[in-house]
Parts: structure tokens; sequence; C-alpha cells
């Protein structure tokens, strides 16, 4: 039978109800999904928006990818509720002055948003299943036309007017959504270790170099798997977008850092305590070293040797699977870290993650592959690809 | 004709598009912009709207504070035990609504050390989880300074518990008490993160946060909190600040008191004497 509840073990003084771990790993996944969508976005975007044509084999890619991970970003909140069922109480009485009472809103704000870009990149493609195809699929086709046929030259212009209207509104759509989630952590007066202004651009441009990078790993992949040849252009572009955007993010949680520590504000001692030990392997070790400083240094090395080929491919997916972890490493540190660290200020807990039952590592590792489960389906669906070669 | 119908359909779907877009997104800027409001509109309390039909009791009459006198608690927890029967509390250690701090600063050392009845041999010490007493575990070392120091919800004229709540769920009430809707939280313990003193917990049974309510159902009724009736020492000390008589008013009056973590900006409403600056 599975466990009411776990209690972290402790050392130096603690509150008693500390020694449960409010928030667990699964709202460790919530940003982390949420991260992906705006770094996905934030893709097809400069493509969208600023008409960047390198990107152009991933655009539409990077918007399915950017839905199919949106529509995953609530159940890990709804599995952490103590009373799912209540879910939408925040939408119809929304507690103003909390910052999360906005989630709901924002959220669906933006799943629409997502919905009707998709909706308007993909339609010449679903009026054309609508008319070909018979039975259940050919129906699916028909219902998602919403009765429009029209692909003549005036209305495509129309939807290309939509299509950069809605880019447009989803850039401070997405980046608002996943800065608010950083405000979440970082509006909290009560923990030093996520009380910080600078949390929503950390958590921003960390969400960014995520996004990129999952989009580089699964545009490898699926040329991969579709037996094309991958466009080194549009991968050495992201390599570049990565590697700027890896500048920020680690610029910022630098500074961060070392205001955190110069502050020196009461509890530092605690705080000390934490980085030099229970962090050393999870921080030090693996989200700054592994996962951040080698894949800049790798970069760095490629773009200054002009690496050209199957090595820039490699490498350059390294980089990216590496800052995926760092990235998925950095929400462990900040959500979890920030527990770990006694509101006394003169103690430590040790928060265990459960394998198996509501909130564990199975469910996390379930909830973070089913937008790649979603995304199969999807690019099947609705093939995203700029040279016409669909999924096997 | 078919075309022009198929016209006015088009239209018509542009139009709900742009309202649609604009109704969402209009909403959602308003949300936001008021979530940025100062914590002074989190005691705005949802719950105006429903006063509790309690038989002779009008919250607007009432003005609620608590008082704990350090330098008068025993540490002997019945107050611990007190709150955990009247209100149901899960006889774990690891839940409670109240509990006591010890603070032992030994000869040659400069720092307190700091135990609660949560502490392992403590726990050892009561002979079971439900039961709780303090171990005399310093009865061989040269003991300078120790005191305890009981600590419950602070009850805070700007919580942030209930700046944070997305529901509304937990509100402060017109008489100072800052309460749960059990029946409308939806356990997202995003107030057990924002309270600074761990006053907070997540009731396991019933799946919502829960907390010191001052005993709510008692107050209401003239009654004192359960912690308060059972003190041997009157080291907690209850009652109106309205009633320039109460036991609190007259404990403000006669005291230099202080509340625990103000720097906080929560302005707590259990004030304490007799603490120490390690306490927090």
């Amino acid at each position: 039978m599975e466990a009411l509840y776990h209690v972290a073990p402790f050392t130096g003084y603690i509150y008693p109800n500390e020694s449960v771990v409010p928030w667990t790993v699964l709202i460790v996944i919530y940003p982390y999904l949420t991260g992906l969508v705006a770094g996905a976005f934030t893709m097809s975007s400069l493509y969208q928006v600023f008409g960047m044509q390198r990107f152009k084999p991933v655009a539409h890619f990077a918007m399915l990818t950017s839905l199919c991970c949106m529509l995953i970003v609530p159940l890990p909140l709804l599995l952490h509720l103590g009373h799912a069922e209540r879910a939408l109480n925040p939408m119809i009485t929304p507690h103003t002055t909390s910052a999360f009472a906005v989630f709901g809103y924002a959220a669906g704000f933006y799943v629409v948003l997502l919905l009707l870009e998709n909706w308007f990149v993909f339609r010449p493609h679903i009026v054309q299943q609508a008319q070909q195809r018979k039975g259940l699929l050919g129906l699916f086709y028909r219902v998602l036309t919403l009765g429009s046929y029209d692909l003549s030259e005036k209305a495509m212009s129309y939807d290309r007017k939509w299509i950069f209207a809605l880019a447009v509104v989803g850039i401070p759509g997405a980046h608002g959504l996943h800065g608010y989630v950083g405000f979440v952590f970082g509006s909290l007066k009560s923990r030093e270790w996520w009380s910080s202004d600078l949390m929503p651009p950390i958590f921003l441009f960390s969400a960014i170099i995520s996004g990129v990078s999952l989009l580089i790993v699964l545009y490898a992949l699926s040329c991969k798997l579709r037996k094309v040849p991958i466009d080194l252009d549009c991968v050495k572009g992201m390599a570049y977008t990565l590697w700027g955007f890896m500048m920020f993010a680690l610029m910022l949680e630098a500074v961060e850092f070392a205001s955190l520590m110069y502050r020196g504000r009461e509890g530092i001692e605690m705080i000390l305590e934490y980085v030099k030990g229970p962090l050393v392997i999870p921080f030090w070790t693996v989200q700054l070293g592994i996962c951040s400083l080698l894949p800049v240094l790798l970069l760095s090395f490629m773009i200054w040797q002009g690496t050209k080929g199957k090595t820039l491919i490699v490498g350059v997916v390294t980089c990216a699977m590496l800052v995926l972890v760092g990235v998925l490493m950095m929400r462990w540190n900040v959500v979890i870290g920030g527990q770990e660290i006694s509101k006394t200020g003169k103690g430590l807990l040790t928060y265990h993650m459960p394998w198996v039952e509501q909130e564990s590592g199975l469910t996390a590792a379930i909830l973070l592959m089913a937008p790649f489960v979603l995304l199969a389906v999807a690019v099947r669906l609705f093939p995203p690809w700029e040279d016409g070669k669909a999924a096997h | 004709m078919e075309n022009k119908v198929e016209k006015l359909e088009e239209d018509g779907r542009r139009k709900f598009l742009r309202l649609f877009g604009a109704a969402i997104g209009g909403g959602g800027m308003a949300i936001a912009a008021n979530s940025l409001l100062p914590e002074a509109a989190a005691t705005e309390t949802p719950a105006k709207a429903a006063i509790p039909a309690i038989p002779g009791y009008d919250w607007s009459q009432h003005h609620w504070a608590f008082g704990v006198d350090a330098t008068k608690c025993i540490g002997c927890l019945r107050c611990v035990e007190a709150c955990k029967v009247e209100n149901n509390v899960a006889k774990d250690p690891n839940h409670f609504r109240t509990w006591v701090e010890r603070y032992v600063t030994l000869e040659g050392e400069e720092k307190a050390r700091i135990d609660s009845q949560q502490d392992p041999v403590n726990i050892a010490a009561a002979g079971a989880e439900g039961k709780y007493r303090f171990a005399n575990r310093y009865k061989d070392a040269k003991v300078e300074k120790a005191f305890f120091v009981p600590k419950l919800c602070n009850h805070c004229t700007h919580p942030a518990c209930v700046q944070v709540c997305p529901t509304g769920a937990t509100y402060k009430t017109d008489d100072g008490v800052v309460v749960i809707d059990h029946t409308y939280c939806i356990g997202c313990q995003y107030c057990v993160q924002a309270c600074p003193y761990g006053a907070r917990f997540f009731n396991e049974e019933k799946r919502v946060t829960d907390k010191c309510t001052w005993c709510y159902h008692r107050i209401t009724k003239g009654l004192n909190p359960a912690c308060v009736e059972v003190c041997p020492v009157s080291a907690r000390v209850f009652g109106d600040r309205n009633d320039k008589q109460s036991p609190i008013s007259i404990f403000l009056r006669n005291n230099r008191v202080t509340v625990l973590k103000p720097e906080s900006g929560n302005a707590p409403n259990v004030f304490y004497v007799g603490i120490d600056k390690e306490v927090g």
C-alpha cells in the first residue's frame, strides 16, 4: 500500500511540519515542461516572426512540439493536487492576489493560441486530407477544417496574417507564461533559496535553451528516422542560438548565486553548508560542470573550428542532450533544493523520491515521455516537414 | 449564393476569433495585474460575502490576539497534546498545529542547541509517536541558558499564505483569525511554502492544508483555545483586543513584546515575551 506521506531525514533544527516535503518531483517536471513549451515556441518564432529562413525546416515542427508539451503541462499539477477534482476552483473564483491564480487563464490562453496557430499552419494539409480521405480519419480532418475549405491565395494570405499575429502575441505569451513560473518561486519570501528578483529571467532563459536543445535532438532524430539528410545550416543556426542564450542563462544564474552569497542574510551559513555538501553532485558536477560548462566549451570549440558535417551534428546533438539534462537538474535544484534548506535557517532536509506511487519517479518519467508520444502521433497527422517526407 | 453564405460564415468565424482572443487576453492581463498588487490586498477576504452563521457571535465585534510568555513555559507539552486531541490532528511527529521548541546554550558554546518534541531523541523518551515529552538530554551537560518557546500560527495581519492561495480557500476573518475552508482548498500547498513560520502542513487524511485556527470553534463560543486552556503555567495568553480588560490586552499593556520574523512583513498577531535572538 502506498504510504500516506514520506518523512524527509534532517540534520540541525527544522520546523516539525517541514519534515514532509510539500512539493515533490512532479513540481520539478511542471516548470521543465513549461520551459520546453516556451523554448520550442521561441525557435518557431525566429522563423515565423523574425523571418530567419535557416530555421524553416524546424519552424512548424517546433510549433507542434510546443503544443504537445503544453497539453501535458497541467498533468503534473493535477496529479500533485490534494483534490484534483477541485482544480477549476482557481479559475471559477480566482483569488487575484495569488501568483498562482492566473495559471489556469495563462495556460488556457496559451493552449488556445497554440491550437489556433497550429490550425492555421496546418490548414492546407487538413483541407487536402479532408477532401482525399474517407472513413474515420477523413471525418477527423473534415471536423478539423471547421467548415473552411478555402485555400485560395486570398484565404492563404489571410491565414499568414493570423499566423504572424499569433506568433507575435505568442512571444510575450510563451515567455510571460514561463517568466511567471519563475515568479511563483521568486516571489516567495519564506525561502531564501527562491526569493530572488532574478528568478523569472533565470527560468526564462533556461527554458529557451531547453526548448532549443529539444528541437536539435528531435530534429536530428526525426531526420534519421525519416532517412532524410539533416539541414546543416539549420543545425548550425540552432547551435548558435543555443550558445547565445546559454550565455544569458549562465550569467543570470551566476549573478543570482553571487548575490545570494554576497548579501549573506540570515541563514547563509546553512545555505553554504548545503552548497558545499548535498549540492556537490547535483549542482556543481552535473548541472554546472557536465551539463552547462562542457556544452558551452564544446559549442565554442566547434564554432571556432568551423566544424562541419557529421562531426558538427554529433557534437551539437551531444551538447543539446547535455543541456536538456542540465535544465532538468536546474529545476530539481531549485524546486527540491529550496525545500531541503529549512525555513529555520538552522537545518537541512533530504528529499527521497519514491519510485512507484502517485508522486514518484515513475510518474515523472511517464509525464516526461508523454509529450513525445503525442508528438509521434501529431507528426503523422500533421506532417511539419519542409522536405515533404513523412515519418515512417 | 453559396459563396455568400460561406463568406458570411467565414466573417463570423473571424469576428469570433478576434473577440475570443481579445477576451482571453484581456481577462488574463486583468488577473495578472491584480496579482501584482501589494499584500495588503490579501486581507481583502472573499469570505466577506459569506459571514458564518454562528449563533450569538458577531465577528465584527472582536479582534483576537495571542500572547506567549516564554519565561513561564516549562515544556510540559500539554498544549501540544490538547491541540492534537481537540482538533483531531494526526498523532504522528510530522503534523502539528502547535509545537514547543527548546533552546539550550551550553557553557562555552555560542549557539543554542534547538529541538522540539519531534526530535527522535524526544520521541524515544516519550515512548510513542503519539506522546510528547522533552528528553532530559542535557542532564550531564553544563547548561548556561535554557528556555522553551511555544509556536503556532501567527494569524498575521498580512498573511503570506492568504496572499498566495489561488482559490481564496484560506482567508482572514474580520475578527483576525486566518482559517481554511477545507471544502474548497485544492491542496496545492502553495500556502505551506509561503508561510515563513512552518505553521501549515498537509492534512493527509483530508488532502487539504491545515493549521491552527486558535480553536475557532471554541473562541466563537466564549471559550479559550485548547492550548491556552490546558497550560498549567499560563504561558499562553489569549483574548480580545477590543476588550481592554481581556488577558491579551493586559499582557500587551504590561509587557514589551516582540514577534517572530518581523522582517517578513507578515505582521504576526502572536506576541512573545522572553525569547532570545535566535528564535525565529
